[in-house]
């Protein structure tokens, strides 16, 4: 245990961003859930289920803006697919809650869902076996978004496709399983994706106890995904990483193999980002294949960009605001939304390079200059 | 009822002609002593044009018979118009004075035309005509009618499709017809038709040696008829010499539309590489000459494909010409949008690419709301010009649309046009200087600011033009540059940056493998397997088909 607390102490040292993150988060986890299920409903101080989903959600989009970080702030590998990742985590997560529904489907068909029955197909096609299992959905959701980001990122970094031709093939990545995912015939439930979940893990999805459930491993899921993304760029791993974003040549020159290190930061952001997706499906209750449209993965840029890239905290506090903002307008002026977004790309690219850390770093120097 | 009335009150041609219900208007040539309608064929001999169409609506099928026959040999150019009127339906007589009229269904009722006269008589009420009557014998006489009037009709598109539509419907009556218009025809591909038609009905022969004279006419055609015909030949003949030449010739024709089909894949291949170039060399301008990823440039095709739009709206009378306005017009709206973008966002971003591609996405979001909130959510109709509608027959295999034709030509146009403006003006040497080496660009004068914003108008105003042609192939709404976008990037990346050679050869081989691809894999497949083509092929050049040489590569 204590040398445990010593490795957090070490890895926050220094990072004040971070303590306070990690502070905030132990806080909501205990409280949410508090304020939802202890306190009476007539009481002021009751959060609803609805918020509480809300919240665990902007908690995994937080998970995914940290991935993306990682990638962007440190490596400077601008990935436009890491929805892609998102969303497999969040497919692979699926079928597993598919599998749960069993005989309370529609057809009440025991082995196929609904959809393979609907399309008349006689038995479970041989990717979908094992899903029932919960360990092997839960090994598949790192497990799938890390070997295509292997695949991907060993064939690009290879070849030195970086920059904008890489965000672009990237873009074309998540485009090409949009493409692929809304085909019937893959056998992921086509336009309509997965739905209709009941239970995990045996728990009612519905329950107002399994939601805190899952609000509490998301905040735990970025916890952990936050002190293991510090501990990789404290590593040397990640300095020589940060020394690649900044002189890419040089780093090779002195002998470092660049695309390895751009290969396993790539597909431990990807895990990352398909550990967020699992969290998020149970959550919202559904998994089409609109989360692999390129503008979500674009989306999820800006959130790392308002926050403040290469920072890890930055990232998280950038996806929590733009996301509230995104629920706010899409309620209140639904016409302004995409304006407003759109001018945030605009205006955080040319006057916050940095995002609102930087912006928050530049006032305090100011301060005690 | 009324017919038996009709029949009893009626001792002439002349009353029936009149028809009971019309008051006695009398045609002033039609005399009261007509024959009486018991004599046959030369009854209505002296009837004029005007005389035997108020004779087509006869109280019985008889009398309108003659009537047709009488209009038939009269070889008047109106008549076909008539009879094949009478056929559909719509030929129908005003209950108000009896007059027979042309009509045509619109909103409020009928329009009426004077046959005679060819003259517009205004919309009536649907419940103020009648249609006069036809029955079944009628209607094969009105066929035959139609055929021979239509074989020796003035106008060579007129007869050839009369031959093919008695091609399709071969019996002793027709194969008569066509073999009387055989020997006075004088059009090379009327008699090609007529005797292909012909050498079908001979395959039916009895003798064993017309059949195989006919199957070996028949081996050129390219006829889905003719095809089927000798293949049941090829399977059932009794003569085994003719079996075998049926055969053959299935075997000659089917290798002919292989080809055919060959071509027409190749032709939609570009056609669908020409919309892929459109929209991918504006971004070739502006990616390969500044490094500037746009990627609003979808936004700025729709700019041009919604100008379209309102151009036709500002001018619904003169939609044939409204392309000529929309290019220019197009052009410009996209350019002005292009420049602004370029002076009042990119210029702060030079050197940070990344940042630039996402500030640039921002404004694509914007344009799109922009159009949602000021014009339509909805996808709006812009209209195809007469001229770009229809196809080109080519052949009975194959036929091309002309809208896909133009739009291959127009793509062309505008490619020779930007090479010719890269390479021989003042504009296009200054762009290339910048593209090279900037610094050195501003060191010998040139104003590098202004070389960058006027191309990255020139490669927005070309994105506009790209979404005038786009207007005419797909449906045009606030999302449809997104659906571009990926394309057109892969098409310069395919390609190399800054080459307009590269994105030329890009998108027509990206278009025709696409179209290679769909018959086998179904479109999304294809799509799908031409991008991750690009990601693997991009491993071995990672720079594209035509990469930039020399320092500028490594910048």
């Amino acid at each position: 245990m204590r040398t445990h607390n010593s490795l957090i102490n070490r890895l926050v040292q220094s990072d004040r961003g971070g303590a306070v993150l990690l502070v905030l988060l132990a806080i909501s986890m205990v409280l949410v859930p508090l304020l939802n299920l202890a306190v009476p409903e007539s009481s002021a101080l009751h959060l609803s289920t609805y918020t509480m989903t809300l919240l665990g959600k902007y908690l995994t989009f937080a998970l995914l803006a940290l991935a993306l970080d990682l990638v962007w702030g440190y490596c400077g590998i601008l990935s436009l697919g890491h929805g892609a990742f998102f969303a497999l985590g969040g497919y692979a997560m699926g079928m597993y809650l598919m599998r749960q529904i069993g005989e309370r489907g529609v057809y009440g068909n025991a082995e196929l869902p609904d959809f393979m029955v609907f399309l008349n197909w006689q038995e479970l096609p041989w990717y979908w076996f094992g899903f029932d299992q919960f360990w092997f959905a839960m090994l598949m959701v790192v497990l799938v978004p890390g070997v295509l980001a292997f695949v991907f990122g060993w064939l690009a970094f290879r070849s030195r496709v970086t920059g904008v031709y890489l965000s672009i093939m990237t873009q074309a990545l998540t485009f090409a399983l949009m493409l692929a995912f809304f085909r019937n015939e893959m056998g992921f439930g086509g336009n309509n994706g997965l739905t209709d979940f009941k239970d995990i893990l045996g728990f009612d999805l519905q329950s107002d106890t399994t939601r805190a459930g899952l609000f509490v491993a998301s905040a735990v899921a970025l916890a952990l995904g936050y002190l293991a993304s510090r501990f990789v760029v404290n590593s040397k791993f990640g300095r020589v990483i940060v020394a690649l974003r900044d002189a890419e040549s040089r780093a090779r020159f002195i002998g470092y193999k660049v695309e390895m290190y751009k290969v396993w930061l790539f597909v431990f952001s990807a895990m990352l980002a398909g550990i967020a997706g699992a969290l998020y499906v149970p959550q919202v209750g559904i998994i089409n294949p609109g989360e692999f449209s390129p503008l979500n993965s674009i989306e999820l840029v800006i959130w790392v960009a308002v926050g403040g890239r290469g920072t890890l905290y930055g990232a998280v506090l950038g996806a929590l605001l733009v996301n509230y903002a995104k629920t706010y307008l899409t309620g209140a002026f639904p016409e302004i939304w995409l304006f407003a977004l759109g001018a945030l790309f605009v205006l955080v690219t040319i006057l916050l390079p940095r995002g609102m850390i930087g912006l928050l770093r530049r006032k305090q120097t100011e301060a005690s200059a | 009822m009324l017919f038996l009335f009709g029949y009893l009150i009626t001792a002439t041609l002349l009353w029936s002609a009149v028809g009971h219900a019309a008051p006695p208007v009398v045609s002033p040539v039609v005399s009261p002593e007509a024959p009486v309608q018991t004599s046959t064929e030369t009854a209505v001999a002296p009837l004029d044009f005007a005389g035997a169409l108020q004779a087509l609506n006869a109280d019985n099928f008889t009398a309108k018979e003659q009537a047709i026959n009488a209009l038939a040999a009269l070889g008047d150019e109106r008549t076909r118009v008539v009879l094949i009127a009478f056929q559909e339906g719509n030929l129908q007589y005003r209950k108000s004075d009896g007059k027979v009229v042309l009509v045509s269904e619109v909103a409020e009722g009928y329009q009426l035309t004077d046959p005679i006269e060819e003259t517009d008589l205004g919309v009536v009420g649907k419940r103020d005509v009648k249609k006069i009557t036809i029955n079944n014998s009628l209607r094969r006489v009105l066929r035959e009618a139609i055929a021979r009037l239509s074989l020796t009709s003035e106008r060579t598109d007129v007869r050839l499709t009369a031959v093919g539509e008695l091609t399709g419907n071969l019996d002793a009556a027709a194969v008569a017809l066509l073999e009387r218009a055989r020997t006075t025809e004088q059009d090379a591909e009327i008699i090609a038709a007529i005797d292909t038609a012909l050498a079908l009905s001979a395959v039916d022969s009895e003798t064993p040696s017309v059949r195989l004279e006919a199957v070996a006419a028949l081996q050129d055609s390219l006829l889905p008829a003719v095809r089927n015909r000798l293949s049941s030949v090829a399977e059932s003949d009794a003569n085994a010499e003719v079996k075998q030449a049926a055969a053959r010739a299935v075997k000659s024709i089917e290798t002919k539309l292989e080809r055919y089909a060959l071509a027409e894949t190749v032709f939609f291949g570009l056609s669908l590489g020409s919309v892929l170039l459109l929209a991918a060399i504006g971004l070739a301008i502006t990616f390969g000459v500044m490094g500037v990823i746009n990627m609003a440039h979808g936004e700025l095709i729709m700019i041009g494909a919604y100008t379209t739009y309102l151009v036709q709206q500002a001018m619904p009378q003169y939609l044939e010409y409204s392309m000529l306005v929309a290019v220019p017009a197009a052009f410009l709206a996209a350019g002005a949008f292009g420049i602004a973008i370029e002076r009042g966002v990119i210029r702060f971003l030079y050197g940070r690419p990344l940042e630039t591609l996402l500030a640039t996405f921002g404004i694509s979001l914007v344009l799109q709301q922009l159009v949602r909130t000021t014009i339509s959510a909805q996808n709006v109709t812009v209209a195809n010009p007469e001229w770009m509608s229809g196809s080109w027959q080519i052949n009975a295999a194959l036929s091309l649309t002309y809208n896909r034709l133009y739009i291959v030509i127009f793509t062309l146009l505008v490619f020779a046009a930007l090479l010719l403006l890269l390479k021989k003006s003042a504009l296009g040497l200054h762009v290339r200087a910048v593209a090279q080496n900037r610094s050195m660009a501003r060191a010998m004068g040139i104003r590098t600011e202004w070389v960058d914003a006027l191309t990255f108008g020139l490669g927005s105003g070309i994105a506009g033009v790209a979404g005038v042609a786009l207007s005419q192939l797909t449906n045009v709404g606030p999302n449809m540059g997104q659906a571009y976008i990926i394309d057109s990037f892969m098409v310069v990346v395919f390609g190399g940056v800054g080459n307009l050679w590269g994105a030329l050869v890009g998108a027509f081989s990206l278009g025709v493998v696409n179209k290679f691809l769909e018959p086998y894999s179904g479109a999304v497949l294809a799509k799908i397997l031409v991008l991750v083509f690009i990601i693997l092929f991009i491993q071995k050049r990672p720079r594209g088909l035509f990469p930039q040489k020399g320092r500028a590569a490594e910048s």
